[in-house]
């Protein structure tokens, strides 16, 4: 379980997350909403554990354990692992290694990049070139090969043609254990049972929730988690009358 | 073709002159008289101590010659192995070449001039031997041939002359090493060499240098490459050394004839490098490309590249990079001379360094900050060479990766 405490977080002396409580059950997902610049991006670099992302007050617990002040290693040891956005290249280092290095055991990349149709990438220097889809398939199969319990998606979906955003959301599905149900014929009940990832998705457009089944979904405005509800909800109310009209509405009926 | 006279003459006037950069050394602090080694079967080579087999091998000679073509072995100034196990491809004391082979007056001293300067001199005044490698005509060397030079007397200047000569249509790789044993401290290298690739013949040559921290070290070399030639010279040294001066020029004397030069340096404290690489494209078709990472840990390196373009339709690139880690000095000085309408020439250089943004990407999938740092600085070194056949480039990465642990 992720459990945060009344968490603030300042960066370059600016505060950016105000107060926030969140907690996150095995076997559940998360959606984050919010404007931009509203300090998304900042939660998950601060639950990674970039240390430029001060927290000043408030705690991180996973899996039971203080982490607030771990190194980034340590925690992506302990199994927090995060697809970013927009991650820098590493000239010389190719992905194939790179995917090498995510996985703890022996892994076989080429099926994984397979499954992210990502093979002929797998020679390419890591994120060199790379289109914005490319980056999203090229994180996704880092994340496989790591296999953590917690997993933070940065936009997930932004830059994925449409040809390739159906792959994206069912890779995510099946990396956040959400597939099991049609894939090994599971019981509702069951599969929920047997879920043990966490999710944590940042997203714009919800065209993920279209693959990924959220359990809730939280509007984070201003440096402050403003509610939690379901997550289609929250996503139409923001389509239908904008961030500011959708935080006002739920902080009266909180 | 000068005759042994006038070759000695010529030498004997330079005996005194400057190199053209670089610091000037005092050869005669040096020690040049002959220290005789026996020579070693190919079974004994397996039994050198196992630290002298540890340097070998960091300078990429493999005693079991388990995937070499053939082996060249000099230590200090005397021949310990040579033979070649391969058809086609001949590997001869360039002394006994000397004495036995006619035709090698047709190569000893044709591209470097003896009298360059007092290390060029130095070489014919005090010869102690060296290797001719020569692939006959259409012969394809299968596994690179091994050559290696090793200093074990504290204090010798070793004089070394080495021709490579690949005839026509034949291809030829080299991996050749200089080191020193464990105890050496101090010690000069003075090598000449002479290279030949003739029409249509592919040349590779991979130099891995292993010196010791009070090592001076000067090479001179020249490479000539006919019509349809490729030469490819590839140039590692992630040691310590005093001071390493060379400046290998090459000559693209035929049409479509390429050369490719890639140098992997790493700089340590107290460490003075020179290096870079000069070529002249001379004719239409002619390709050249100049790849240089360098690394300072503390040390000086100076990366020069020259590019001449002299005729139209000619192609040159020149790219160096360079990281300073942990304080140091890199001085980038590429150079493009075009010399007529129609060339296409470019060159980029950089120095910085290590991005905290990628050790931070490094770290959340679970490596160190070391082990972070050491990936992005391998991947900093990791050049793609083409055109190297998959072994070769397999023995560099290794090389790089042996001497991993001294980079940081």
């Amino acid at each position: 379980m992720l459990k945060i405490d009344d968490l603030q977080v300042t960066l370059e002396d600016k505060e950016i997350l105000k107060h926030i409580d969140l907690e996150i059950h095995p076997g559940e997902t998360h959606v984050l909403f919010g404007p931009n610049g509203s300090g998304k991006t900042s939660l998950l670099m601060t639950i990674m554990g970039y240390p430029q992302y001060k927290v000043v007050a408030g705690k991180i617990i996973f899996k039971g354990k203080d982490i607030t002040h771990m190194s980034i290693n340590e925690r992506a040891r302990m199994g927090i692992g995060m697809s970013y956005q927009r991650p820098p290249t590493i000239n010389g280092l190719k992905t194939r290694q790179m995917v090498k290095l995510c996985a703890e055991h022996e892994v076989d990349e080429n099926d994984l990049a397979k499954q992210v149709n990502f093979e002929q990438f797998l020679d390419r220097d890591v994120n060199a070139g790379f289109s914005g889809g490319e980056i999203k398939r090229s994180e996704l199969l880092q994340l496989m090969a790591q296999n953590p319990e917690l997993m933070l998606f940065d936009e997930p979906e932004s830059g994925v043609d449409m040809e390739n955003i159906s792959l994206v959301g069912k890779t995510i599905a099946s990396l956040l254990q959400k597939d099991r149900l049609t894939v090994e014929n599971k019981t509702r009940m069951q599969a929920k049972l047997e879920r043990t990832k966490m999710g944590l998705i940042i997203t714009h457009t919800g065209y993920i929730l279209e693959y990924v089944a959220a359990d809730k979904g939280q509007v984070l405005y201003d440096g402050i988690l403003s509610c939690t509800n379901n997550p289609r909800e929250i996503l139409d109310c923001i389509e239908e009358s904008g961030y500011e009209e959708c935080v006002r509405c739920i902080l009266k009926t909180n | 073709m000068y005759t042994k006279d006038q070759l000695r003459e010529k030498a004997k006037k330079a005996k005194d002159k400057k190199g053209a950069i670089g610091p000037d050394i005092n050869l005669d602090e040096f020690d040049q008289a002959p220290v005789p080694h026996s020579y070693l079967a190919e079974e004994d080579l397996c039994d050198l101590p196992q630290e002298e087999q540890k340097q070998l091998i960091m300078a990429g000679l493999d005693v079991t010659e388990k995937e070499r073509g053939g082996t060249y072995f000099q230590k200090d100034t005397s021949v310990i192995h040579c033979h070649t196990r391969q058809e086609g491809i001949e590997v001869t004391p360039i002394k006994k070449a000397l004495e036995q082979y006619d035709w090698i007056k047709d190569y000893y001293w044709k591209l470097v001039a003896v009298d360059t300067d007092k290390y060029t001199a130095a070489a014919e005044l005090g010869l102690h031997d060296g290797y001719v490698i020569r692939a006959l005509p259409g012969s394809k060397s299968i596994y690179p041939i091994q050559a290696c030079l090793y200093l074990d007397k504290d204090g010798l200047q070793q004089n070394v002359h080495n021709l490579i000569i690949a005839e026509e249509d034949s291809e030829l790789h080299i991996i050749t090493g200089c080191a020193t044993s464990p105890h050496l401290k101090r010690g000069a290298h003075v090598g000449i060499s002479e290279f030949f690739v003739k029409k249509n013949a592919k040349l590779s040559f991979t130099m891995i240098h292993n010196w010791a921290e009070e090592m001076v070290v000067r090479p001179r070399s020249v490479a000539q490459v006919e019509e349809g030639g490729l030469f490819i010279n590839n140039y590692i040294c992630m040691k310590p050394v005093r001071s390493l001066q060379m400046y290998p020029t090459t000559h693209l004397v035929g049409r479509d004839a390429v050369a490719r030069f890639y140098s992997i340096i790493v700089g340590s404290p107290g460490s003075e490098y020179d290096l870079g690489g000069r070529i002249f494209l001379k004719h239409p078709g002619n390709r050249a490309e100049i790849v240089a990472r360098a690394i300072s840990n503390g040390g000086k390196i100076i990366a020069r590249g020259h590019l001449i373009g002299e005729v139209p339709e000619i192609k040159a690139h020149l790219e160096c990079r360079g990281l300073i880690l942990n304080g140091g000095h890199i001085h980038a000085i590429p150079e493009l001379e075009g010399l007529v309408d129609g060339v296409e020439m470019s060159h980029e250089a950089a120095i910085g360094k290590i991005a905290q943004e990628e050790i931070t990407y490094l770290m959340s999938r679970g490596l160190t900050e070391d082990e972070a740092t050491s990936t992005i600085v391998r991947g900093f070194l990791s050049v793609d060479i083409p055109g190297l056949p998959p072994k070769l480039k397999a023995e560099i990465d290794k090389a790089i990766e042996e001497s991993d642990k001294d980079v940081m």
